[in-house]
């Protein structure tokens, strides 16, 4: 019941911060010409700033923020820790070096999809690794090593990063910085709806195993003795919860803090349910990026701060706040 | 529900030792049947290639004539019920939480609870005496309020077989003999039981069948008298013992003398 009203209240919270999206931001327009816009009224210009750039931008936050939330939910389910976030699995790295590269040789211009496609390869490559090395002998997913395998093949790919870094001009050190720290600013409808081919079919399908990671999380020998086929479900689970992240960093960059707090948040009020748990971090997660790419346009327009900056400034001191009262419960 | 092994060998690492080594037992339906042995004898190794968690090396284990392997893990878990020595929760939950994933294999995925969900839960709940605390976060219990929780999940399973891992080891002499005439009882409506189990007395007091179990190999297999024998069960822990009867219950009582 106290699921069904959060859900309800996050739900709207979402519509809502859509809809502040498309109205405020670096250019000053008018309610009447937002709606007008909306509307497919109003001059061209107009049009274009809500409809090409301010509504995409928004959708992506959703679908990003919502993504990560999920995904950093599933990770911390299957991989039995808290510490667990949508890009331990060494996908973030694995994005940002297929992203650098590409800038360093100056393949962005040949082709827009080109960098995140570059990104998107990057972290597919990277899952296949972490996978690979952690299937064991007896062809079992080994949890742990998923974790740890995780961290190395980030950190290899972090050298590699550093690497290319050190041997390009300061112009695409910028960039690949920019990059690295995240940013909602490419979003095009394009975008959008690759982003949501990945996010949408990959929310119902976790939301379905939101019972079997519930038997999951107490662990994996029990698990199976309450009847859950515990190879299944983590191959699938981590599969296509890095799906949904490998998606959302190919198109928003390296976006922190999302998939870890907003989990942790949503368990600490509500419980461990991951039936309540998962939608409920999809809605929080979503709110909160696109909330949070509102706040990273306006505050100093029209220079744009880092939505990291913006996510981890709100975030900590929130999640520091519901820490404490939990603890004193 | 009838478990059987046939000659089944375990080895946890290619070129390691072995865990279980070439065992044959059986288990009929009704009976109450205790695993005994020292410390790493392959009593929790037996349990697991009985539940299909274990893969074995060579041989088979059975669950009612057929290979556990081939068991989808729903259907055997709406049958069979098991409680592994140890657990821990990730996350804060609720004993009612916890409990009710003894429903998982009825539900699956998707269906909500039912009355009929609801009162297997609160049935088991009642047997273990775990419902005074039903509200209470798992991480708050001891140790012995814990494992009646997870031994409530185990029958919340309404399973026709339980197999229980040390269930008794961290409870006090009020729950272990509460815990111990339930499965006996449970035995009588036809559950088959497998317990494995350090308390010797206990065993002989309960069981209707008893292996003994000593480096991985069968050391003696049978009815509670057969086994309980003060030879068979020097030679397999080592110790001096004495086996008279219980002046109470008539049951074989196993002391162990002083070195010397």
């Amino acid at each position: 019941m106290r699921g069904l009203v959060a859900g309800i209240t996050l739900l709207l919270v979402v519509i809502l911060s859509v809809l502040l999206s498309a109205r405020f931001g670096a250019v000053s327009l008018s309610t009447g010409q937002v709606v007008g816009a909306l509307l497919g009224g109003g001059s061209a210009t107009e049009r274009f700033i809500v409809l090409e750039l301010r509504l995409p931008r928004a959708i992506l936050g959703v679908l990003v923020g919502g993504g990560l939330a999920l995904a950093g939910a599933v990770f911390q389910a299957l991989l039995r820790n808290p510490l667990a976030e949508p890009y331990i699995l060494g996908i973030s790295g694995g994005a940002a070096a297929g992203a650098v590269l590409t800038l360093a040789l100056g393949l962005t211009t040949a082709a827009s999809w080109f960098l995140p496609g570059a990104a998107f390869g990057g972290a597919l490559l990277a899952i296949a690794l972490v996978f690979g090395v952690a299937m064991s002998a007896d062809r079992r997913l080994d949890v742990r090593v998923l974790l740890l395998s995780g961290v190395v093949v980030g950190a290899f790919f972090s050298a590699c990063i550093a690497l290319i870094l050190a041997l390009s001009e300061s112009d695409v050190v910028r960039s690949a910085v920019l990059w690295m720290m995240g940013s909602l600013a490419g979003a095009t409808w394009k975008g959008v709806g690759i982003v949501a081919a990945y996010t949408l079919p990959a929310c119902f399908l976790l939301m379905g195993l939101a019972r079997a990671l519930n038997v999951m999380s107490i662990g994996e020998e029990t698990a199976s003795y309450l009847g859950t086929e515990v190879e299944g479900v983590k191959r699938l689970a981590y599969g296509v919860a890095s799906l949904v992240a490998a998606a959302g960093v190919a198109f928003a960059g390296v976006i922190g803090f999302v998939g870890l707090v907003v989990p942790h948040g949503v368990r600490l009020v509500l419980g461990s349910d991951h039936r309540i748990l998962l939608p409920l971090s999809f809605l929080c997660g979503a709110a909160f990026l696109t909330l949070a790419d509102l706040l990273a346009r306006v505050l100093l327009a029209p220079t744009e701060i880092p939505i990291g900056v913006i996510t981890a400034f709100v975030g900590v001191p929130f999640f520091l706040l519901l820490l404490r009262r939990s603890l004193r419960a | 529900m009838t478990f059987e092994t046939r000659t089944l060998s375990v080895r946890y690492r290619a070129g390691g030792p072995r865990a279980l080594d070439g065992v044959s037992m059986s288990v009929p339906r009704g009976c109450l049947y205790a695993v005994l042995g020292p410390n790493g004898s392959g009593k929790s190794t037996l349990m697991k290639a009985l539940l299909g968690t274990v893969k074995p090396e060579s041989g088979e284990a059975l669950v009612e004539g057929r290979p556990v392997e081939d068991w989808p893990r729903r259907e055997l878990a709406r049958r069979v019920g098991a409680v592994s020595q140890s657990e821990s929760t990730a996350f804060p939950l609720t004993v009612r939480q916890l409990v009710e994933m003894g429903r998982y294999p009825h539900l699956g995925p998707l269906r909500p609870m039912k009355a009929e969900d609801r009162s297997a839960v609160e049935g088991a709940m009642e047997r273990c005496d775990v419902t005074e605390f039903r509200d209470r976060l798992v991480e708050t219990l001891s140790g012995g309020e814990f494992q009646r929780v997870r031994i409530a999940r185990a029958l919340a399973q309404e399973p026709s077989a339980l197999v229980l891992d040390e269930p008794t080891a961290s409870l006090d002499i009020r729950h272990e003999m509460g815990i111990l005439q339930l499965l006996r009882d449970s035995a009588r409506r036809g559950v088959t039981v497998l317990l494995v189990t350090h308390h010797l007395n206990l065993a002989a007091r309960f069981a209707d069948r008893v292996l003994l179990l000593n480096a991985g190999e069968v050391a003696a297999e049978g009815g509670v008298s057969q086994v309980f024998q003060p030879r068979i069960l020097e030679a397999v822990y080592g110790w001096p013992l004495s086996v008279t009867p219980d002046p109470v219950t008539g049951a074989p009582s196993v002391t162990p003398l002083p070195l010397e």
